[in-house]
């Protein structure tokens, strides 16, 4: 098997190397928490984590769009290289927001607008990965998921707003004092630099876990290709 | 010789262009290739019976031509339209008859032929209609629903159905197929009064007589390229299929 | 390759051309008007098709109604229903919502698994109109078959319920409701029915990308049966027109995509 190309492996080592840092930082720079104490820190590993499986599904949508437009079959890889990825860290954010609220909210999970919204995002692209696994041809099955992209990802805000026009328990973090807000807390600076730094590691590691993924499905069309060479000739 | 109309919208009857022209036309699935480089004319006015075993892409072929697939790779032309730029104006000026009948069961035979009509945006519908009714025989059993047709009859109707818009080309796809002797000599004759009336026509077919029968020219597709082409009056129809059992073979 | 040598007269030269004119260089107004007209012509050939296959076979129609009713059937025993004027509103708004999403999902699988199965789909690719028209012909074709659903169950549960049913505000929820299901479903039944495991998957992809008219609709319904202000039926009608508008406008744009080959 063919070494990744030099960009590559400098990222999965950048990657590596950030996420030690990140860790580092988390446990030993950031202050604790005044009313959550220790437990609190899981939020610099749960709150980048969404936001860049959020990231993930709109480069989803963004490649969606460009394979429709272009019908170049790099955009499907991508597209749903990224599905894969987002879908890992989709998990990781439900999980660590469980291990979060159960001292803080004194429950594991909660049908709040974000918690739910969440979950359905996450239902549409298991259903986008179904929906591939579904159909043979290469081709169509590249459009339809491109469209299904497309419909999932904007049905998002819209979901979301409809679930919050009822009451939230969800913590608002960014700058709010807000009563109604249970879990809610105002950042030191020390925690700002910490949780931006998280959320740039995260960010990183996202497109090192892409980059990987196309290169395996770009190697695995490869042996396609050479298949059916082989079988014809 | 072989021009390209340089304005859309002029018909192939004023130039001596092919009505019918692919170019290395290529079409893959997945990493299957179907079609591997056709180049095929078929001239203003020309009856050509594709003929081939199966597998050899003449469904697909034909449904590149008809814009219900795309090309992978090369080119098409029908009606001077390249595909699939001009799908729209190619899907005017053709009429096409698969072996589906795409007829509506449930409906009758005069309401199938209406809607049809309506999706093609057809003037003067109901003169029209009766028309084309009287032209395959089926003017008596227009009330009647599509689902109590024979095989034969259904086919009957979808050539009315084809030949409602007028088009000027016209795409058949193994029409005698489920057909028994009767109803494959009733279509021979509906083919060769309403169908190939001047039109273009390339009709794909198992049965060698009867491409021989009806076509100017018979052309053979073998594992996804022309192998043979040759008018009605070279060929020596005892020998004919010897001809054909070395092509594909 | 063969040069012209038969001279067969060639049909439709003298005769003006029988199907639509082809479009020009430079649009007028009039050539707009007749792209519209195309549009909707062909539009409502395509429902007019439906109704009438439809209105012989009774197939679909049956098919909803009777589902409709078993679900009305399993709510009653499954949830213990209770009477109380408090909970009635909210208890019966969810029941007909349910009842409407799984009919609106059988209708919407079956009538494009229908068009497939028979081939009958090319026929309508083959036609010279914008596929758009197909979807918003097939799109009407299903509301129209829901909506005759529906006019049907919520006479029978303003009965069972013993609460009236027939107010016009709940009525044009119930269309905005139905409007949007059927335009997202009409798109994501068109890609469902090629895939293998084709009757379940229109669920599985429309379910999570139709909960906002799921909220919206129960949510308005409920308000309106309990007779409650504008302020708290407003947002949801609102955001119901919202969903219809964005998702029809993305359909059009997409339904190219996803029919040709």
């Amino acid at each position: 098997m063919e070494k990744p190309n030099r960009g590559l492996q400098i990222l999965n080592i950048a990657s590596a190397g950030l996420l030690v840092v990140a860790t580092g930082l988390v446990f030993l720079y950031a202050p604790q928490e005044r009313t959550m104490g220790e437990v609190q820190r899981i939020f610099y590993f749960h709150v980048p984590s969404a936001w860049v499986s959020f990231l993930a599904f709109l480069v989803t949508f963004v490649a969606g769009i460009a394979y429709l437009r272009g019908g170049n079959r790099r955009w499907d890889i991508v597209a749903r290289s990224s599905v894969e990825v987002g879908l890992l860290f989709t998990v990781m954010t439900i999980i660590t927001g469980s291990i979060w609220a159960r001292p803080a909210w004194n429950t594991w999970w909660t049908w709040d607008p974000r918690l739910t919204t969440y979950t359905i995002m996450a239902l549409i692209y298991v259903a986008y990965i179904m929906l591939r696994q579904g159909l043979e041809d290469p081709e169509r099955r590249a459009r339809f998921a491109a469209v299904y992209g497309i419909v999932g990802f904007i049905s998002v805000p819209i979901t979301f707003m409809s679930i919050r026009w009822w009451r939230t328990i969800h913590p608002v973090v960014i700058g709010s004092g807000s009563a109604t807000a249970q879990g809610g807390f105002d950042m030191t600076s020390r925690m700002l630099v910490t949780f931006l730094f998280s959320l740039f590691t995260f960010t990183v590691l996202y497109f090192c876990f892409l980059a990987n993924r196309v290169r395996l499905e770009n190697l695995a069309e490869r042996v396609e290709q050479l298949k059916a060479k082989l079988l014809s000739a | 010789m072989l021009r390209f109309p340089v304005e859309r919208g002029e018909t192939a009857l004023s130039m001596t262009i092919s009505m019918i022209e692919t170019r290395s036309l290529t079409k893959n699935f997945g990493l299957q290739r179907v079609l591997r480089g056709v180049d095929l004319a078929v001239a203003p006015g020309e009856f050509v019976a594709l003929m081939g075993p199966n597998g050899a892409g003449k469904t697909t072929l034909l449904r590149i031509l008809a814009t219900l697939a795309r090309p992978s790779l090369g080119q098409a032309r029908v009606a001077g339209f390249p595909l699939p730029a001009g799908a729209g104006e190619v899907r005017r000026r053709l009429g096409v008859v698969s072996h589906h009948p795409l007829l509506y069961g449930d409906l009758t035979a005069e309401e199938n032929l209406l809607f049809y009509a309506r999706m093609y945006g057809v003037r003067q519908r109901a003169q029209r209609l009766n028309t084309v009714l009287e032209q395959v025989g089926l003017a008596a059993r227009r009330r009647d629903l599509v689902r109590t047709f024979s095989r034969g009859m259904q086919q009957r109707l979808a050539i009315a159905r084809a030949v409602l818009h007028e088009p000027e080309v016209m795409l058949f796809d193994e029409p005698y197929t489920g057909l028994d002797q009767d109803a494959c000599a009733m279509l021979d004759g509906v083919l060769r009064d309403v169908a190939a009336r001047g039109r273009t026509v390339l009709m794909t077919t198992h049965d060698l007589a009867r491409g021989l029968a009806l076509a100017d020219r018979m052309v053979i597709l073998s594992r996804g390229v022309i192998a043979y082409s040759a008018r009605r009056g070279e060929i020596d129809p005892a020998t004919f299929g010897q001809t054909y059992a070395s092509v594909v073979n | 390759m063969s040069e012209v040598s038969s001279q067969k007269p060639v049909v439709n030269s003298q005769t003006e051309p029988v199907a639509a004119a082809p479009r020009p260089a430079k649009w007028t107004a009039s050539d707009y008007w007749r792209l519209a007209t195309d549009f909707f012509r062909a539009a409502g050939a395509v429902v007019w098709k439906d109704l009438a296959a439809e209105l012989r076979s009774k197939e679909l129609l049956s098919a909803m109604l009777v589902f409709s009713l078993l679900v009305v059937l399993i709510f009653n025993f499954a949830l213990e229903l209770e009477r109380s004027r408090a909970t009635l509103a909210t208890v019966v708004s969810g029941v007909l919502w349910v009842t409407f999403i799984f009919a609106g999902t059988i209708g919407l699988n079956r009538s494009l698994a229908m068009e497939k199965d028979r081939g009958s789909l090319d026929g309508l690719l083959l036609a010279p109109v914008d596929r758009s028209a197909i979807y918003f012909g097939k799109t009407a074709g299903n509301l129209l078959f829901m909506a005759l659903v529906e006019v049907i169950i919520l006479p029978l549960l303003s009965v069972l319920f013993n609460l009236s049913l027939l107010h016009p505000l709940l009525l044009l929820v119930v269309l905005l409701g139905t409007l949007g299901y059927a335009a997202v479903g009409t798109l994501l039944a068109s890609m469902a029915i090629h895939s293998r495991a084709r009757d379940v998957m229109l669920p599985i992809l429309l379910f999570p990308v139709a909960i906002p008219v799921l909220v919206a609709s129960v949510k308005a319904s409920a308000a309106i049966l309990a007779a409650a202000g504008w302020d708290e039926i407003g947002p949801w009608v609102n955001l119901l027109i919202g969903y219809d508008v964005i998702f029809v406008a993305v359909a059009f744009m997409v339904f190219d995509y996803v029919v040709e080959e």
